[in-house]
């Protein structure tokens, strides 16, 4: 009698927790720091990806249009999962992209480019990785929305999926 | 590229050994000879031979830097020292479980080698055990996490390893932990094996203590391994946090611990039998649990290499499938055919070790609690709370003053019976502890009673186990060494806690800051450079009243891959006290934020786990008679 509470006791508890860790596993448990102080987008000179001319930061951000600046490499696993929702991002027209080639080589790049499509309206070059810095980037992929102000709004750290570009989409209207 | 194939294909047959063992295990199982059929050693050696090389291929890989290896791209950079680009391997989650795999199967072949005299049903069962665990392991790398996935295009250069990783104390710390960790798997197989075939005796005790000792020893060392690490290279100027990822390394720890002391009984007086089988079950639960919620991403920290889900959902499966396995092996077939249970006389040495037992399963609740209950919370109501250190402190310090009391007396009494005796010496030796302790903490604290009661006790366990060493003729050295080693852990951590002292700071070069009985000189700072990072170096003076000079130098690392800045503390240690110094940059200014710590008797602390494992040790090498 006493072994068979115990058997029930035990096969309660190991139920309830069972329930319990399997639903804390769907949960999202990624951290992105609080991008809650505007911050002014960084002045700096960079190379065209497709001109090989300098260009300056007034001059990329010059429309008064939002802007999303995207981290992004041949060689990152990750930014070939979020390559389709920068296509369906370029949809729209209140946005504009900027792709920021991190320490990649060109031909790389643009086969990159030619197989999965390019969703930029610019690529910049960045071949030792400084200039992803100066925004503030841990790592690629990166991606950060920035409005009429020329203000970082938002930051994503690693690919974006379907519910940042929503987020992106509803920030943008 | 040669070594990934190598890596893959001797995974799958290391994997397929394992179902040719079970076959051949499970035939051998009823046969009427009395011998292991040889043919089981040879196959486990070959298993453990494809595991080895399967590791040793991924080593070759991050040796040079092959990025078509996904697992080598993601943790690795060409210009990584040797030393890291090799600890990498284990550095992350698809090699750390190999690592696991490879001490599994080492354990096991080391398990039938060495289990020559015990009965060979038992030793078929433990393998057939062991082998549920290698096969679910390996399952869990091929499918969820394997080290060997192709990359293509090839990448030019990898991601590089995360730099507070980047440290010899960490990069010994997992295969350490994992030592301590899997060992513990052999005990549960080995215990259920037992309980099947009625096995739990003496005799059983005897054998099965040295695989106890042996796991404890690691853990005990991993777990110091790992403070360590956190202490130097965190820089928050502590050693432990409660944080919810070295609690899941304490628990298997506190119930390995009440374990060894169980079986020292059980060699004695073949009782407290559910106590062994439960705690050996438990040991290994939490080991798993541990990994479980390490790698499943539902902790957040340090550790948390992947988040992936069906990573996640794979452990915890399995992690039930084998609770629910171990459970009804105990269940159906363990008697509790011990009378003598309950017959324990009131003043015996058992008595005290089942009552410590509950002192540490009681430690253990609430480590686990404060560990579970943020991630329950969340689920349950959204709500996200983090359990601090003082819950902890309370709930764990108050009790640890009968525990101290019971660890001095405990090893004092007789088995079976004891005699109250006029043992002035331990009178007069509490005394002396009561005195010492309100004499030295008289004008330290405003919590007098409680910490001289602490204190007391702690006092108490060291001068008695001291004594020992110093009058008798050191019959039981291994438990007197471990214990004064705890008394020395507690003491050294009250000291440290109630002594040291903080300060937090802006200075700029040539600065000067009184703190206390001290002046901190902040005299210049350098660059430098190293083939991983650039680094900003600060030259700092620590003066005391009677002039004599320590000097610091902290560091700012800015490493190159990943990119990512860490902030190197620097710390002078002498017997008495570690003196810490740590800055930070601040921003558009040429103000540095530094934070001084001195803290007592910190190197006392590594030494007394040291004294711990030492103990353990002799335990290992001495043989009873």
């Amino acid at each position: 009698m006493k072994k068979n509470i115990t058997i029930l006791i035990t096969g309660v508890v190991l139920s309830f927790c069972f329930i319990i860790l399997y639903k804390g596993l769907n949960n999202p448990n990624t951290y992105v720091p609080k991008t809650s102080i505007k911050k002014d987008i960084p002045i700096f000179n960079a190379v065209d990806f497709f001109s090989r001319k300098t260009v300056s930061s007034d001059e990329i951000f010059k429309d008064n249009t939002y802007y999303i600046v995207n981290i992004w490499a041949s060689w990152c696993v990750p930014c070939r999962v979020e390559h389709p929702l920068l296509m369906q991002l370029n949809e729209n027209h209140s946005v504009k992209l900027i792709g920021l080639n991190y320490r990649d080589s060109f031909n790389n790049a643009k086969k990159f480019i030619d197989e999965f499509g390019n969703p930029y309206s610019r690529i910049l070059i960045d071949k030792d990785g400084t200039l992803g810095v100066e925004f503030g980037a841990f790592g690629v992929p990166e991606t950060f929305l920035i409005d009429r102000n020329k203000k970082i709004i938002k930051k994503f750290i690693g690919p974006i999926d379907q519910e940042a570009v929503n987020k992106i989409k509803l920030m943008i209207k | 590229m040669f070594a990934n194939q190598i890596g893959y294909y001797s995974l799958i047959l290391g994997l397929l050994f394992s179902f040719l063992l079970c076959t051949i295990a499970i035939q051998d199982f009823n046969k009427v000879n009395k011998k292991l059929n040889a043919n089981i050693i040879i196959l486990t050696f070959l298993q453990l031979t494809f595991v080895i090389v399967s590791f040793f291929s991924l080593i070759l890989s991050f040796i040079n830097s092959d990025f078509s290896n996904e697992t080598v791209f993601n943790n690795s950079h060409t210009t990584k020292p040797l030393f890291y680009k090799i600890s990498g391997t284990w550095g992350n989650h698809e090699g750390s479980l190999l690592l696991w795999l490879l001490v599994l199967t080492l354990f096991i072949f080391l398990f039938l080698l060495k289990s020559n005299s015990q009965p060979k049903k038992y030793r078929i069962l433990t393998l057939l055990f062991q082998q549920i665990i290698i096969i679910g392991f390996f399952l869990f790398v091929l499918t969820t996490s394997n080290p060997f996935n192709y990359l293509f295009p090839i990448p030019k250069e990898g991601l590089g390893l995360n730099p507070i990783l980047q440290d010899p104390a960490l990069a010994i710390h997992p295969p350490i932990l994992y030592l301590g960790y899997v060992g513990a798997s052999i005990i549960f197989s080995a215990s259920l094996a037992a309980v099947a075939q009625n096995y739990i005796s003496k005799e059983w005790a005897q054998h099965i203590k040295k695989w106890v000792l042996i796991s404890w020893i690691f853990l005990s060392l991993g777990i110091m391994l790992g403070s360590i690490w956190a202490y130097y290279e965190l820089g928050w100027g502590g050693f432990w946090f409660w944080d919810p990822v070295e609690n899941v390394s304490l628990m298997p720890w506190l119930s390995l611990t009440a374990l060894l002391h169980c079986i020292a009984v059980l060699e004695r007086r073949a009782t407290l039998t559910s106590w062994v089988v439960v705690l050996s079950i438990t040991t290994f639960t939490l080991s798993m649990c541990g990994t479980f919620l390490v790698r499943s991403g539902l902790l957040n920290s340090v550790h948390t290499f992947a988040n992936d889900p069906a990573r996640g959902i794979f452990i915890l499966i399995f992690l039930f499938v084998l609770i629910i396995l171990s459970l009804g092996v105990f269940f159906i077939f363990h008697k509790d055919n011990n009378g003598n249970q309950n017959n324990f006389f009131w003043l015996s040495r058992e008595t005290s070790i089942l009552i410590n037992n509950w002192f540490m399963m009681y430690f253990l609740s609430v480590v686990l609690i404060g560990t579970v209950y943020p991630i329950f919370l969340d689920v349950i109501s959204s709500e996200k709370i983090s359990v601090g250190p003082p819950f902890y402190h309370k709930l764990i310090a108050p009790f640890l003053i009968p525990f101290l009391l019971f660890m001095a007396l405990g090893p004092r009494l007789k088995w079976i019976k004891s005699k109250i005796e006029k043992k002035y010496s331990i009178i007069i030796i509490f005394i002396i502890s009561i005195i010492l302790t309100f004499f030295i903490i008289k004008n330290l604290t405003t919590n007098i009673l409680f910490y001289t009661l602490l204190l007391s006790a702690a006092f108490f366990l060291f001068f008695t186990t001291l004594k020992e060493f110093l009058t008798k003729k050191l019959n039981n050295s291994s438990q007197t060494i471990a214990h004064f080693g705890f008394s020395l852990l507690i003491l050294s951590i009250l000291f440290n806690g109630i002594l040291s002292s903080e300060v937090i700071t802006n200075m700029k070069i040539g600065e000067k800051f009184k703190f206390g009985k001290e002046e901190i000189f902040f005299k210049k700072i350098e660059e430098r450079r190293e083939s991983n990072f650039n680094s900003i170096v600060a030259f700092f003076e620590i003066k005391d009243l009677e002039g004599n000079v320590v000097e610091l130098e902290p560091e700012i690392r800015v490493y190159n891959q990943p990119l990512m800045v860490t902030s190197e503390a620097d710390i002078k240690t002498t017997l008495l006290e570690d003196k810490f110094i740590v800055m930070n940059l601040v921003k558009g200014n040429e103000y540095f934020n530094v934070r001084y710590q001195s803290k007592p008797f910190m190197v006392w602390i590594w030494i007394s786990v040291f004294l711990l494992g030492l103990g353990g040790t002799i335990g290992l090498f001495k043989t009873r008679t």
